[in-house]
């Protein structure tokens, strides 16, 4: 049977046609829907965990117990988890162990551009890259031979045009398991003393020579010949633009892109008259193909080493080096758009309860200490109301080294607020908070308690009281988490209350310790909230602007009866009813609902 | 067209939240019906906070990229009318632009930080003569729902494709909620009726 499946749905089948029988995840971008997917496996036990380093540690217990176990995360994900990644290289597995990344060039949801072929290298694990679902599904399970065979972690790659594509698959089935029955000890094998790490290390070097041997053998690698002027060395999408922008040239397809065949890259080398390495970000490929003494004629000399490639680009720069052949149809540059346009940006939903606390934040003179989810979005206009924003958890940390710093002059006393979501909290913001305590901080840290990871599409976490496949869980208490950690002073505030807020917000930011304010209120998409619109009065509205501050996409200008005159409207479609528009204003222009009656 | 001349390539454009994803769905799954081979790609992330989305449709004898090439898409099916000037330059030369009238403000123009472009329809006319606007919202809510603005938009370019009737038929009773075929289907009558 066929079907079009994305990357992401085609791995979710692979795993269970794999006989995964574990899986564990973060959620991030483009990497979410796979989990979301093997929650409908039955034969799959999966779950989220509170971050990728969690998440990459209980598969590879699983693994040792004899399971077949993913790991799965986006890019920076791996950077998290990046520490049992490289000790595992050395432990090796059980039961076979794939960790996904789900890389993210162009940056179309990620704050950075990390090429994550580069850890294979440094964990010293093989890398497979798939190039449309299909593939997709059928190296998974060719991953999880080599894992076992191997005795190694794999790292499975793929990008936002692989997880996000809907390409078609032919689906397989799963062979039946047979229940795991011993869990062996192997104190060598498995606990990392250094006297047993150091009778590892030439293993794994020596199993990266052998995994190379392999490679030439593996037909995920293959020499496709065409017109031997022009050879392209290329894996995952970029193998896809790269055939459709010269259909004609000859190929070195690599599905496994570490370690590398040297033979057939030789043996391609020999067979076309030019050999172009064509891949996204890094010189992975190209800088590996030189060390072997190949001569390329064109790698990141002729392609770009940041942002996403196309075939249109393919041809034209491939052409512009000298290649010939390629399709005439892609190698017309596109005409000029137009300009001027106003961007659409992503926009916190009308209703978010996030608003009302950047409303605040952007007025009040702080420096804002941001962390990720929907709420960086308090960053963009009209807002402005974050200053920072690194990676997962850092807002905490970072808040108290500035008010460290700031402090210690007695200049600038508690002018530092973090803002941290709830799921961004759990991942990795508690560490940091602990460190505010321990080392006498005094910054304010706002938790935006909105009871889901509502920026990746509204998972569970830790604090929601259900699991991955919906069962019912402990939930953390935040509160209590807080208190235990040390924080004397804890407050709370209705987001929805501009009044309530900045009160808050101030008094905290006055006082001499540190504190936790938190904002307790449900994501309005996620939890399907509606409520009824409100009205512009159109006699009152005088067309001042203030309430625009709220940056909601259902307000707008309108032209009024007069000349000159512009008037504020509220799309009753869009408007979810929250009133934070209308607590700005100051001519009481803004009307709640009128009930209606029984 | 590329490669051996018998691809079609479709980009899909709007706002999130407009049911972009659902229509590129629909296509690709009757052009699988119909026996193409079908490559999708879209970018969803952040889309459903109201920013721009784009979804890649391509299907025929035989595809590479899941991505469409600025320059040779054969239809630009806008869902926005900003949304359709943004990319009006994906198309190939006298290729056909189909969008829908209703304006959806950008945050930045709610914020009252830009203006939306003035006389829209007069530049898409002029940036790209072979375009056609249709009220779909509007003959979304004759059906019954502002809900199925996208189904007018499919039915708008029904005509275009070499799927037939049926196929339409059986794919969007497949995908939309069961209560709701029915609208769905006049929805999409009233999309091929003025996709003329
Ligand atoms: C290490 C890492 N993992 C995952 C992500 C993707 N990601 C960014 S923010 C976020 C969660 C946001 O949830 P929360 O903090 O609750 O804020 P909300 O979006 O609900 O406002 C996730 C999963 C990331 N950027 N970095
Ligand atoms: S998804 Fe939820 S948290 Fe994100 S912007 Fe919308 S309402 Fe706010
Ligand atoms: S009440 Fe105001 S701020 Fe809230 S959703 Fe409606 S228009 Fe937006």
């Amino acid at each position: 049977m066929k079907d079009i499946l994305s990357g992401n749905e085609a791995i979710a089948r692979g795993a269970w046609e794999a006989g995964v029988r574990f899986a564990a995840a973060y959620p991030g971008t483009p990497s979410t829907e796979i989990l979301e997917n093997i929650r409908g496996y039955e034969d799959i036990e999966s779950q989220w965990s509170p971050n990728e380093k969690v998440a990459t540690e209980v598969a590879l217990g699983a693994s040792i117990a004899g399971a077949r176990s993913l790991a799965v995360m986006k890019h920076v994900g791996v950077n998290v988890a990046a520490d049992p990644l490289f000790t595992a290289s050395y432990t090796g597995v059980n039961g076979g162990f794939v960790m996904i990344t789900a890389d993210d060039p162009a940056m179309h949801s990620s704050q950075n551009e990390q090429d994550n072929r580069n850890y294979a290298r440094f964990a010293k694990v093989p890398l497979l890259e798939p190039s449309d679902s299909q593939e997709a599904k059928d190296m998974l399970k060719l991953a999880f031979e080599l894992s076992e065979e191997f005795d190694t972690p794999v790292l499975f790659r793929t990008t936002t045009r692989i997880s996000h594509s809907k390409t078609m698959v032919e689906l397989g089935e799963r062979a039946a398991l047979e229940p795991l029955t011993v869990l062996e000890k192997d104190v060598p094998k498995y606990t990392m003393l250094p006297g047993f790490a150091r009778a590892k290390h030439p293993k794994v070097e020596q199993r990266i020579l052998d995994l190379a041997q392999r490679a030439e053998t593996l037909d995920v690698n293959r020499i496709e010949m065409g017109d031997p002027a022009v050879g392209i060395v290329a894996s995952g999408v970029v193998y896809q633009y790269a055939r459709e922008a010269f259909p004609g040239a000859s190929f070195l397809k690599l599905g496994m892109t570490y370690p590398l065949p040297q033979g057939m890259v030789e043996k391609f080398r020999s067979k076309v008259d030019r050999l172009y390495v064509v891949e996204e970000l890094d010189p992975f490929l190209e800088e590996r193909i030189r060390l072997m003494g190949v001569k390329v004629d064109g790698g990141k000399s002729v392609f770009p080493i940041t942002g996403e490639l196309d075939p249109g680009l393919v041809a034209r720069l491939l052409t512009a080096a000298g290649a010939p052949g390629a399709d005439g149809d892609l190698l017309t540059e596109p005409g000029p758009g137009a300009e001027g346009l106003p961007m659409r940006p992503p926009t916190l939903c009308p209703g978010c309860s996030h608003r009302g606390v950047f409303t605040v934040l952007s007025r009040l003179k702080v420096f804002v200490s941001g962390d990720i989810g929907c709420y960086t979005l308090g960053a963009m206009p009209p807002f402005g109301a974050m200053h920072s924003c690194v990676c997962m958890g850092a807002s905490i940390g970072m808040a108290h080294g500035i008010s460290k710093v700031t402090d210690a002059q007695g200049q600038i006393k508690n002018q530092t607020v973090a803002v941290i979501g709830d799921s961004t909290f759990f991942h990795s913001g508690i560490t940091g908070l602990m460190d505010t305590i321990w080392n006498r901080g005094a910054s304010t840290t706002i938790i935006l308690d909105n009871r889901t990871t509502a920026m990746t599409g509204g998972q569970e976490t830790p604090g929601t009281g259900k699991t991955l496949s919906g069962e019912p869980a402990a939930e953390v208490d935040i509160p209590r988490l807080v208190e235990a950690l040390g924080v004397k002073r804890i407050a709370y505030m209705d987001p929805y209350d501009l009044t309530e807020t900045e009160e808050v917000i101030r008094r905290e930011l006055e006082a001499p310790e540190p504190s936790v304010i938190i904002a307790r209120a449900p994501c309005v998409l996620q939890f399907k909230i509606m409520n009824d619109p409100w009205t512009v009065d159109s006699e009152l509205c005088n067309g001042c602007k203030r309430c625009l501050r709220v940056g909601c996409v259902a307000l707008s200008l309108i032209e009024g009866e007069g000349e000159e005159d512009t008037l504020v409207e509220i799309d009753p479609v869009q408007c979810n009813g929250c009133g934070v528009c209308a607590q700005m204003c100051r001519f009481g222009a803004i009307l709640p609902p009128v009930p209606v009656e029984a | 067209m590329t490669e051996n001349g018998t691809t079609t390539n479709i980009l899909i454009s709007g706002v999130g939240g407009q049911g972009v994803l659902l229509a590129s769905y629909v296509l690709g799954q009757a052009a699988m019906k119909e026996g193409y081979e079908v490559k999708q790609s879209e970018v969803h992330g952040m889309s459903q906070r109201g920013g721009s989305v784009v979804s890649h449709l391509r299907f025929g004898e035989r595809l590479a990229s899941p991505i469409v090439t600025q320059g040779t898409a054969d239809f630009l099916l806008s869902f926005e009318p900003l949304e359709a000037l943004r990319f009006f330059n994906w198309l190939r030369p006298g290729a056909l632009l189909i969008y829908n009238t209703l304006r959806v403000n950008p945050s930045t123009v709610a914020a009252g930080l830009a203006t939306y472009p003035d006389g829209i329809h007069e530049r898409i006319a002029q940036a790209w003569p072979n375009s056609r606007g249709i009220d779909a919202t509007l003959l979304a809510e004759e059906a019954g729902t502002a809900k199925a603005t996208n189904i007018v938009m499919l039915g708008s370019i029904a005509r275009e494709l070499p799927f037939p009737l049926e196929t339409w038929r059986h794919i969007i009773g497949r995908v939309v909620p069961p209560k709701t075929v029915d609208t769905n289907m006049k929805a999409f009558e009233l999309g091929r009726a003025a996709g003329r």
